[in-house]
């Protein structure tokens, strides 16, 4: 199980790349592991605006459906094309390849409300 | 809420699994991934604990008169070494539980119904059997039975190869839906061998004693994991019956859906000496006109529907016109399908239905029944 240091993560398992004021948004490798085999990825379009906490789009695995949530709030200014073909890329690579959505922050602000590694790592083994 | 079981495999999996909750007990769900183990019982093997199903033995003198009153088929026409598929009914002809009998003698059987159904499956065979005053014994042995599945184009050999030469013989002779009695695979006691399974593939379905289970699990995958053998959990035993198109007792059945709507009269014998519990209410619905069917369906893009989602005639309708029962993604057709109940006038074939995944509608076309069905030849 990989918790990269440098990321940002939420307890609702998502995981932020910080890149200026633009954040690279995707799902954990705890959570595609618990997920299992996923096999439908649901983006927002460029252009949509999300809120902290609130969700912005799903996950599907073989067996569940499962919300993603906003960990930081702003307009999502790309999509991971690539996911609608191969939502199994999840699987693979959940920080590489896998990625979801870039979000222009609105406030970042709100990262100070995410957890480091160690502090994900320790949410997901409670 | 009583506390989950646990069946007798349980401790050999525990923490290799990811585990589930079914029907009463703790369930592996998945072992390496649930499309990984659909595809190795397509293309070789799995083998699963389905030691949650229940077991029921009846048998006495009255044994043939009580069960033709209690299910659809007529038991008197299957053969000792024989097991049929077969419904049992509410007086009201909803579903109480689907289940395979084995006819172990002329005057014994066993039924095997499913685990969250078989409490209700023991209380109403004693209840009839009091009511309409039938001499025999009903015994549940569900507690000290494991039951295995293996399944798959090389499940049969792999069972066989545990075999001794006469066992071996007597197991290639099985043709399917028949079984043999007190076979001897890797020095352990089988009860019962069975060429029946829940995938659409050949295999066979194996009868354990609790305590000698384990001993069998652990020599089928020493023995058939070189030639691609793999436990498998409940989820890819989901996906596999979905594709052959098999109903799952809670979604195509319930006690509000009858085999009739779920398109399964091949199942229900009208001819019998005495009728079944539940034969007068289902003669009046196919009498008046079955109101709805279940299909098949086969979605456009990848969205997968998943049972309760509604189902539209069109597009921009309002009212539904059925629910899906079950869908998934089909990891042998790579397109999500789904079987559904929809209204009779709606079941034809060649047409295009939609459905609803979470606020956007997708084509669905009709399919016959079932999605995949396995090459025959030898």
């Amino acid at each position: 199980m990989e918790f990269p240091a440098g990321l940002k993560y939420s307890k609702e398992h998502e995981w932020v790349r910080v890149d200026g004021t633009k954040a690279y948004i995707g799902i954990t490798d705890f959570a595609q592991d618990e997920l299992g085999d996923i096999v439908y990825v649901e983006l927002p379009e460029v252009g949509a605006e999300l809120v902290a906490g609130e969700s912005f789009g799903s996950v599907e695995s073989v067996k569940t459906v499962s919300e993603l949530y906003a960990p930081v709030s702003g307009k999502v200014v790309e999509v991971n094309g690539r996911l609608a073909d191969e939502p199994e890329l999840v699987n693979r690579a959940p920080y590489a390849d896998g990625w979801m959505i870039v979000v222009e922050m609105r406030d970042p602000a709100e990262l100070e409300a995410l957890l480091d590694a160690e502090g994900y790592r320790a949410h997901v083994a409670e | 809420m009583a506390e989950s079981r646990h069946t007798p495999l349980y401790p050999l999996y525990k923490d290799q699994a990811k585990l589930t909750e079914f029907g009463g007990y703790v369930m592996p769900l998945q072992f390496t991934g649930i499309i990984a183990e659909h595809q190795a019982v397509r293309t070789a093997a799995g083998m699963f604990d389905v030691s949650h199903m229940g077991e029921v033995r009846v048998a006495g003198r009255d044994a043939v008169a009580l069960l033709n009153r209690l299910l659809t088929v007529d038991v008197e026409r299957i053969a000792v070494g024989a097991a049929k598929y077969t419904f049992m009914l509410h007086e009201d002809g909803g579903t109480l539980d689907d289940m395979l009998v084995y006819r172990l003698g002329n005057d014994e059987f066993l039924l095997v119904p499913n685990a969250a159904n078989t409490g209700r499956v023991l209380a109403w065979t004693m209840t009839v059997r009091a009511r309409e005053g039938y001499a025999l014994d009903v015994d549940d042995l569900s507690p000290g039975v494991a039951l295995l599945a293996v399944q798959g184009p090389k499940a049969s050999e792999m069972v066989r190869a545990l075999a001794g030469e006469t066992d071996q013989a007597r197991l290639s002779a099985l043709g399917p839906f028949r079984f043999v009695e007190n076979v001897t695979l890797a020095g352990a006691p089988v009860m019962i061998a069975s060429r029946t399974g829940y995938t659409g593939e050949d295999g066979y379905e194996l009868f354990i004693d609790a305590d000698e289970a384990p001993a069998v699990w652990t020599a089928l995958l020493a023995h058939g994991a070189s030639a691609g053998l793999v436990p498998c959990g409940l989820g890819a035993r989901d996906t596999l019956r979905l594709e052959a198109g098999l109903p799952l007792y809670g979604h195509e059945l319930s006690d509000a859906i009858s085999p009739l709507e779920a398109g399964l009269e091949a199942f229900v014998h009208w001819d019998k000496a005495v009728p079944f519990i539940g034969q007068a209410a289902l003669k009046r619905q196919k009498d008046a006109g079955i109101p709805r069917r279940l299909v098949g369906l086969v979605l456009d893009g990848r969205a997968p529907a998943r049972g309760g989602y509604a189902v539209y005639a069109d597009a921009a309708d309002d009212v539904p016109v059925g629910v899906v029962t079950s869908g998934a993604p089909s990891p042998t057709l790579g397109r999500p399908i789904a079987m559904a109940l929809v209204d009779a006038a709606r079941a034809g074939g060649a047409s295009t239905l939609h459905v609803d995944v979470r606020g956007r509608r997708f084509p669905a076309r009709v399919v016959p029944l079932p999605f995949y069905r396995r090459d025959r030849k030898k």
